[in-house]
């Protein structure tokens, strides 16, 4: 064992350095208390009956024998929603619980609580549903001629952007069709939470999610009570990645809650989950590349369609990066971009890392490849040669203010020397652990992509996050409703106050809402730039408050005054105090912060919409089987534009994560739908790359130019790693075949038979 | 409907069950019935590994263990790797080289990581690749749990 008491005294991690988070020691000894380990000696069981079909009418829906299963306490429908019966991220469109029609197949119908998992699955099987089936409305690229799925009808959003002189043509254009299918977030903790009800009417929720105020006020809405009348109090996340920005579980547990009068839990299976959250949008892309004969990229046109499934969630924000970031980071003078967002009987789509720049960012750079081999130009030179630099402007007519070092990014990437060696052990070889690859048939290919997306949130949002500092006794409290789902930003928080404060101990509260206002969602690369900053800027109020205090109290100069090691001194010398002492009277700051603010789109797509941008470069080899069509990423490097590294590890963990669900994206990870139904709902048919499938990660450079207006210059970090890892990966296996591979996950099929199998 | 009583063995404890269903796994067991909720729940198939625990020593998906079939056996789960206040060589080490994210493959990653040592106290790369596939984590992309269990084995591998 190791002696944790007699391990040095040190003086705790600030910024910059590789602090320890503070939920690592509980997570490693299995003490941490998920959303699913949550118990009560009172509590139920809660199940959801979903729809069989993707499209259909409700005749009825008989629960009187469900209710008569011994250990049953409630049996639920449509009717029983005390509010509004719909929710929603951004429009309110969703049913609670289904009532005249089910619109994609895993909608909830009804929600049970019985004293026993077993009991619950009885009285599911006992409901019954008659449905009217429906033939359902799957093909994004003719929903907008298709019966209306939805009274909202079958467009969500279109944004026509149109940028600069539109009559331009280059002397080289390159075209292409490309796809990235429906990819799921696959987080290992299953949705689950608990709600507790309390005498006054009121009701406690503990569950995992991305953003506490937004489900508040959602659940709040449905269950008919005021805003105070829920507290969201964060359960252990298991992984978000945006699957819980919008509502699950949540109103169904508070229903059950508030009729049985008990404590009620839900835990989704697998399969389940599957259809209990928002997939990545499934895109189909038409691209036309215009350059001059030097390779000077002249315009750029497409048309991108996303199929938002059932339901609108993120839609509206998925589809603005997709269209705004659609050219990549690249100057383009003229631009003709079609977005649009359907609605169709799909799984409901919405947020997932790096949400609309993955799908685009696969097509723009597959663009860049085949603009290259036109040009007989080398690709990284062509990139290069077209590379944003800050002041130039983007798609949208905004012009980059801020650091865009996107020429550092490609040149420490591309400049790092391969480390790959051939493969030796079989295990290394495509298809691994079956051991069916013969080294004969294996080609090696490697290519470069390149990536940007937005930072915090865009068009017009009032984006905000509210956290406060507390210092007490030479202690500082720090409160924040900043939901932490893995990423490390318990970690951050502590060290933005020691650094800010210069206290070695700081407490950060769990996340509720009922001790703060909103922090937003822990999405979009935000919580370190708007959490970091609001806790930033609480501590900075506290230490100028505290200092001022003693200056005066002891006739000292403030800004001569330091606080380190517990003390308080004058750098000019004669005066030190006690911290502790000095703050035996609390010292308290509450902050609200904003970023700048931004401007909606206007009708050709134009306008300054977006804070900040963040860019990433990988470079991947590959080794394939052209004989199985069987793919090996033998090595993944990157470089990043990541502001300022406030904490080595976790960047690193960060990078290397979001490559994996790139690779993910690349070469295996697809829900299968077929008419409306996901085919492969289970970790035994949905792969996610394993230890063996993923790569070493080779970190080329992080690059550190501080960024204005972000917390000690630091961008968010979490989203670029999965956008050009996809791309690049895609373009290696093109690299080693010769195939065009336009679509991703490439399949085995896809290699051996590319024109197709019939 | 529920089985006779019958006592697990667990972290060197005995623990009688009462009223389980037949069907019952020895994860639900272990979660549910013996508040021992350190393993996890991800697939309940055997495909993620985050429920692994010990049986007699060997690593098992405790997700596709029949409760009742694991009496007389020798249960250990992740509540049983720490002592008192203490962490084994792997557990520091998930801590130390940051591979931990979310956490909710964390355990089970452990004690897969911790039975490997046991055997091949100093593992190529590949072979612990190799020896952590069937355990999936979707935060870390794998980097730094390979390099903790380097690091464990750098400090003195599976014997804590």
């Amino acid at each position: 064992m190791t002696d944790l008491a007699t391990s040095e005294r040190i003086v705790a991690p600030r910024i910059g350095e590789n602090a320890p988070r503070p939920d690592g020691v509980p997570k490693v000894v299995g003490a941490f208390a998920f959303s699913s380990d949550l118990h009560h000696d009172r509590m139920l069981w809660g199940g959801t009956l979903r729809s069989t079909h993707s499209s259909a009418r409700i005749r009825s829906v008989d629960i009187s024998t469900a209710v008569a299963v011994t250990g049953v306490h409630a049996v639920l429908v449509s009717d029983d929603v005390p509010g509004q019966k719909v929710f929603g991220l951004e429009y309110r469109d969703q049913p609670v619980l289904a009532g005249d029609v089910v619109r994609y197949e895993g909608e909830p119908v009804a929600i049970v609580a019985a004293d026993h998992p077993e009991a619950v699955r009885m009285a599911l099987e006992a409901i019954v549903v008659d449905y009217e089936v429906l033939v359902p409305v799957v093909d994004p690229m003719t929903v907008e001629e298709a019966e209306p799925v939805h009274p909202d009808g079958n467009l969500v959003r279109r944004i026509h952007l149109r940028h600069g002189n539109q009559d331009v043509v280059g002397d080289v254009q390159v075209e292409g069709t490309y796809e990235v299918a429906m990819q799921d977030q696959a987080f290992l903790g299953p949705e689950s939470g608990m709600a507790v009800p309390a005498d006054d009417g009121s009701i406690d929720l503990y569950v995992a999610t991305q953003w506490l105020h937004s489900d508040r006020d959602q659940v709040a809405d449905c269950m008919g009570l005021d805003p105070e009348k829920v507290r969201l109090t964060l359960a252990g996340v298991g992984g978000a990645f945006g699957a819980r920005e919008d509502l699950s579980l949540h109103v169904h547990l508070c229903m059950l809650a508030r009729h049985t009068g008990r404590p009620v839990k839900m835990v989704y299976s697998r399969e389940e989950s599957f259809h209990g959250h928002v997939h990545r949008h499934p895109a189909q892309m038409w691209y036309r590349h215009h350059a001059d004969r030097d390779g000077t990229l002249v315009r750029v046109e497409a048309h991108l369609i996303l199929d938002g499934g059932a339901y609108a969630s993120s839609s509206s924000a998925v589809i603005a990066n997709a269209t705004c970031f659609a050219a990549g980071p690249y100057r383009v003078p003229s631009a003709e971009i079609d977005g649009a967002v359907v609605r169709t009987n799909n799984p409901p789509c919405g947020a997932m890392r790096g949400f609309g720049a993955v799908q685009v960012c696969f097509a723009h750079e597959a663009q860049m490849d085949r603009l290259a081999g036109a040009l007989g130009m080398d690709p990284v030179a062509l990139r290069l040669q077209n590379a944003l630099v800050p002041g130039d402007e983007l798609l949208t007519g905004q012009t980059i203010k801020g650091t865009a070092p996107v020429a550092e990014v490609i040149r420490t990437c591309a400049d790092h020397p391969p480390g790959a060696s051939m493969a030796v052990d079989p295990l290394e070889l495509p298809g691994g652990a079956g051991r069916t690859a013969d080294p004969e048939h294996v080609v090696r290919g490697e290519a470069f992509a390149l990536g940007f997306k937005n930072l915090l949130f865009s068009e017009g949002f009032d984006d905000f996050s509210e956290a406060s500092c507390r210092l007490a006794g030479g202690v500082a409290t720090i409160t924040s409703a900043c939901a932490e789902v893995g990423q490390g930003f318990v970690t951050l928080a502590q060290q933005i106050a020691r650094e800010v404060l210069g206290v070695d101990e700081v407490v950060l509260l769990p996340a509720s809402t009922a001790g703060i206002g909103s922090a937003g969602s822990t999405s979009a690369s935000r919580q370190t730039w708007m959490s970091g900053g609001a806790i930033q800027e609480a501590c900075g109020q506290v230490r100028a408050q505290l200092l001022e205090h003693l200056a005066a109290e002891h006739g000292v100069d403030a800004d001569d005054l330091v606080i380190a090691d517990g003390r308080v001194v004058s750098m000019a010398g004669g005066f030190e105090v006690d911290l502790a002492k000095a703050t035996t009277e609390p010292i308290e700051a509450s902050v609200v912060f904003r970023h700048v603010p931004t401007l909606p789109l206007d009708e050709n797509g134009q306008g300054n919409a977006h804070v900040s941008f963040a860019f990433s470069a990988h470079r991947a080899i590959v080794d394939v089987d052209v004989e199985l069509g069987l793919v090996k990423v033998v090595e993944l490097t990157t470089s990043q534009d990541v502001g300022r590294v406030l904490n080595p590890l976790q960047t690193v963990g960060q990078l290397e994560g979001g490559a994996a669900q790139g690779v993910g994206l690349a070469v295996m990870e697809e829900v299968l739908v077929q008419e409306g139904r996901i085919r492969n709902a289970s970790f035994t048919d949905y792969l996610v790359p394993t230890a063996l499938d993923m790569p070493h990660v080779e970190i080329a450079a992080l690059i550190e130019q501080a960024e204005p207006g972000a917390p000690f210059g630091a961008k968010g970090i979490g989203e670029a790693p999965s956008i050009s890892s996809t791309a690049a990966v895609a373009a290696a296996i093109r690299n080693a075949t010769g195939l065009d591979l336009p679509r991703v996950p490439v399949r085995p099929t896809d290699i051996v038979f590319p024109g197709g199998t019939a | 409907m529920s089985t006779d009583p019958f006592v697990l063995e667990v972290n060197g404890q005995s623990h009688e069950v009462a009223d389980a269903h037949p069907g019952e796994s020895l994860l639900r067991v272990l979660r549910e019935r013996l508040r021992l909720p350190g393993s996890k729940n991800a697939c309940e198939e055997g495909e993620c590994g985050s429920c692994t625990v010990l049986l007699d020593g060997q690593t098992v998906c405790s997700c596709l263990v029949l409760a009742s079939t694991a009496v007389g056996r020798q249960i250990t789960t992740i509540e049983g790797l720490s002592g008192d206040g203490g962490l084994s060589h792997v557990q520091q080490a998930f801590v130390d080289a940051g591979a931990v994210q979310c956490g909710f493959c964390t355990p089970g990653l452990i004690v897969s990581i911790g039975s490997l040592l046991e055997s091949d106290p100093d593992p190529s790369e590949l072979a612990v690749r190799e020896a952590i596939s069937g355990n999936l984590c979707r935060c870390t992309g794998y980097g730094r749990v390979v390099e903790a269990v380097h690091l464990a084995a750098t400090r003195g591998g599976g014997s804590k």
